[in-house]
């Protein structure tokens, strides 16, 4: 189920030159899952604009958004105490519903975001949780620490080697050998494509598209897979290892 | 207590708003936001022979007051919207449906149709010769007279629901069309598909959509289409369906006062799912607020 509502927002900070953290106060009932999404209308922006859900309690969204465009850029102009409409539980979200023991976590740039609560809630399930994530250089890299301060062994790859391992996150996987028996993965489509090449492991991968509504209705993110068409705002964003088609 | 009821063929709607093909799927995405029984009607997906995935994706482009799609008619075929989806919508939706029908030839156009007359839950047959998204059929039919005419009578020879032709904007003369398909035996006119359009992302200097070119949307069209509904409906004597960038209830009436007797909402769907439930919410107060009792009365009065 989703909705729509009014969302308060408490904070809205820069992590990096164009990535920002929004949080807002609002209904969070209908969000059921990490890796779910929220669509966001913004004033004069004819479509809403998807922004995967970092994190969330009872009260509160937390929100990580990089400023790509007109609609970004407004939304990092807006202050505490301003108003957002969004629909939020949309989505097929991440499913820890699995035999997996040992979880791996993949993220690259703005595709780290919704493996936070993700994080929170394997490690809520006991499960140890490994995290690489990757960007292009060390002034990219956010939310190191905040995996680290949840818990999590974090292993961090940028592409010009100015943090961490130089390279990209199949480069740690490669030189590391992480030991683990499942992963969930967000981030650019070549670095999926990467990912899903280089392991033999299951896991689960989420994807972008552009989207028209953001809850199934007009068709315009749809894929195919090996179960058929679905929709990366509906059945999606998150899909099954197994059912992917390149 | 203003009457917003109207009367579309024999139909008899509790309300003129329609949400628009392609906005609305088979109904399903939109149960979980409102009970759609307060809306006159809806026209699903349009539909075909085959079941179609469409085009490659992207396939939607932002715009400035509106967007542009080139979906390309993905639907999951006539046999699986006749065993599943209208099942389904029927253990929900308690009106007549509107099914919108495409196709690539004459004949599809015509089985399809007769596919869909044995359907009870279907009031009324939009049959789409205007999908700019295709190729080798679609839009070619509703941008030729006597193509338009030909779909209509095939359509029309199986089946005795009534039959609405969907019409296309990409054409010089929309009064031609309209009246060759009259003419030829509709039993009304929806207008207007999307508008072709494009956009360039300027960074990467290549289309934003896959397809290069897809149908243009949202309120930016509702002059247009209003335009169009005007001319049709002075034209023509066959009821005509308005539709394009619909977005309040003072656009329904504007769209009736200029010949609509029903009045689609198509884009308004897709960035606030409650869009036609909102525009059925706010009539009888708009009709107040302009002093009209039988929402009936305005059509064409302009």
């Amino acid at each position: 189920m989703y909705k729509k509502g009014l969302y308060r927002i408490l904070t809205n900070e820069p992590l990096t030159a164009t990535v920002w953290r929004m949080t807002l106060a609002g209904d969070t009932q209908w969000i059921a899952a990490p890796g779910q999404f929220v669509n966001i209308a913004l004033e004069g922006k004819y479509l809403r604009r998807p922004i995967s859900i970092c994190d969330f309690d009872e009260r509160s969204i937390t929100l990580i958004y990089k400023v790509v465009g007109g609609g970004t850029a407004q939304m990092s102009r807006m202050q505490a105490g301003e108003e957002l409409d969004l629909l939020t539980g949309l989505g097929n979200g991440f499913s820890t519903r699995n035999d997996a023991r040992r979880p791996l976590l993949v993220g690259g740039g703005v595709g780290v975001p919704p493996l936070y609560n993700l994080a929170k809630k394997l490690l809520a399930e006991g499960k140890p949780v490994q995290v690489v994530l990757g960007f292009n250089t060390a002034s990219e890299v956010f939310y190191e620490e905040e995996f680290r301060a949840l818990g999590c062994e974090v292993t961090v790859a940028t592409a010009d080697g100015s943090r961490g391992v130089e390279g990209f996150v199949t480069t740690v996987l490669a030189e590391q050998e992480p030991d683990f028996d499942y992963f969930y993965a967000c981030g650019p489509l070549p670095m999926l494509h990467a990912l899903y090449n280089a392991t033999e492991r299951d896991g689960q991968l989420s994807f972008e598209e552009r989207m028209g509504c953001g809850f199934g209705a007009c068709m315009g993110c749809s894929c195919k897979t090996k179960y058929g068409n679905k929709r990366i705002c509906k059945e999606g964003p998150v899909l099954e290892k197994g059912e992917i088609i390149w | 207590m203003v009457d917003t009821s109207v009367e579309l063929c024999g139909l008899r709607l509790d309300n003129p708003v329609v949400p628009a093909s392609g906005t609305f799927g088979y109904g399903n995405e939109f149960r979980e936001f409102y009970d759609i029984n307060v809306l006159g009607s809806f026209s699903f997906k349009g539909t075909t022979r085959e079941p179609r995935f469409g085009n490659p994706t992207p396939r939607i482009a932002e715009c400035e007051a509106g967007m542009i799609n080139a979906v390309g008619l993905q639907n999951p075929g006539i046999d699986a919207v006749i065993r599943e989806e209208l099942p389904r919508l029927k253990t929900f939706f308690r009106k007549p449906v509107i099914a919108n029908i495409s196709g690539f030839s004459v004949e599809e156009y015509a089985y399809c149709c007769e596919r869909i007359d044995k359907q009870e839950q279907v009031g009324l047959i939009e049959v789409n010769v205007s999908c700019p998204n295709v190729r080798h059929g679609g839009m070619s039919f509703g941008t030729c007279p006597d193509a338009a005419a030909e779909v209509t009578r095939a359509v029309k020879a199986v089946t005795t629901k009534p039959v609405f032709i969907k019409l296309s904007p990409n054409v010089t003369d929309i009064v031609s069309i309209a009246r060759a398909c009259e003419e030829a035996g509709a039993d009304g006119i929806c207008l207007i598909n999307t508008l072709l359009g494009m956009r360039i992302d300027v960074a990467r200097r290549r289309p934003v959509i896959a397809n290069t070119m897809g149908g243009f949307s949202g309120a930016a069209v509702f002059p247009v289409a209003l335009r169009m509904v005007y001319q049709v409906a002075k034209a023509c004597r066959i009821p005509v369906m308005g539709c394009g960038g619909v977005t309040t209830a003072r656009d329904v009436i504007e769209m009736m006062m200029a010949g609509a007797t029903a009045v689609q909402v198509g884009a308004a769907n897709l960035v606030n799912p409650y869009a036609s439930k909102e525009i059925v919410e706010a009539l009888p107060g708009e009709m107040e607020r302009l002093g009209i009792e039988k929402l009936s009365d305005i059509i064409g009065i302009v």
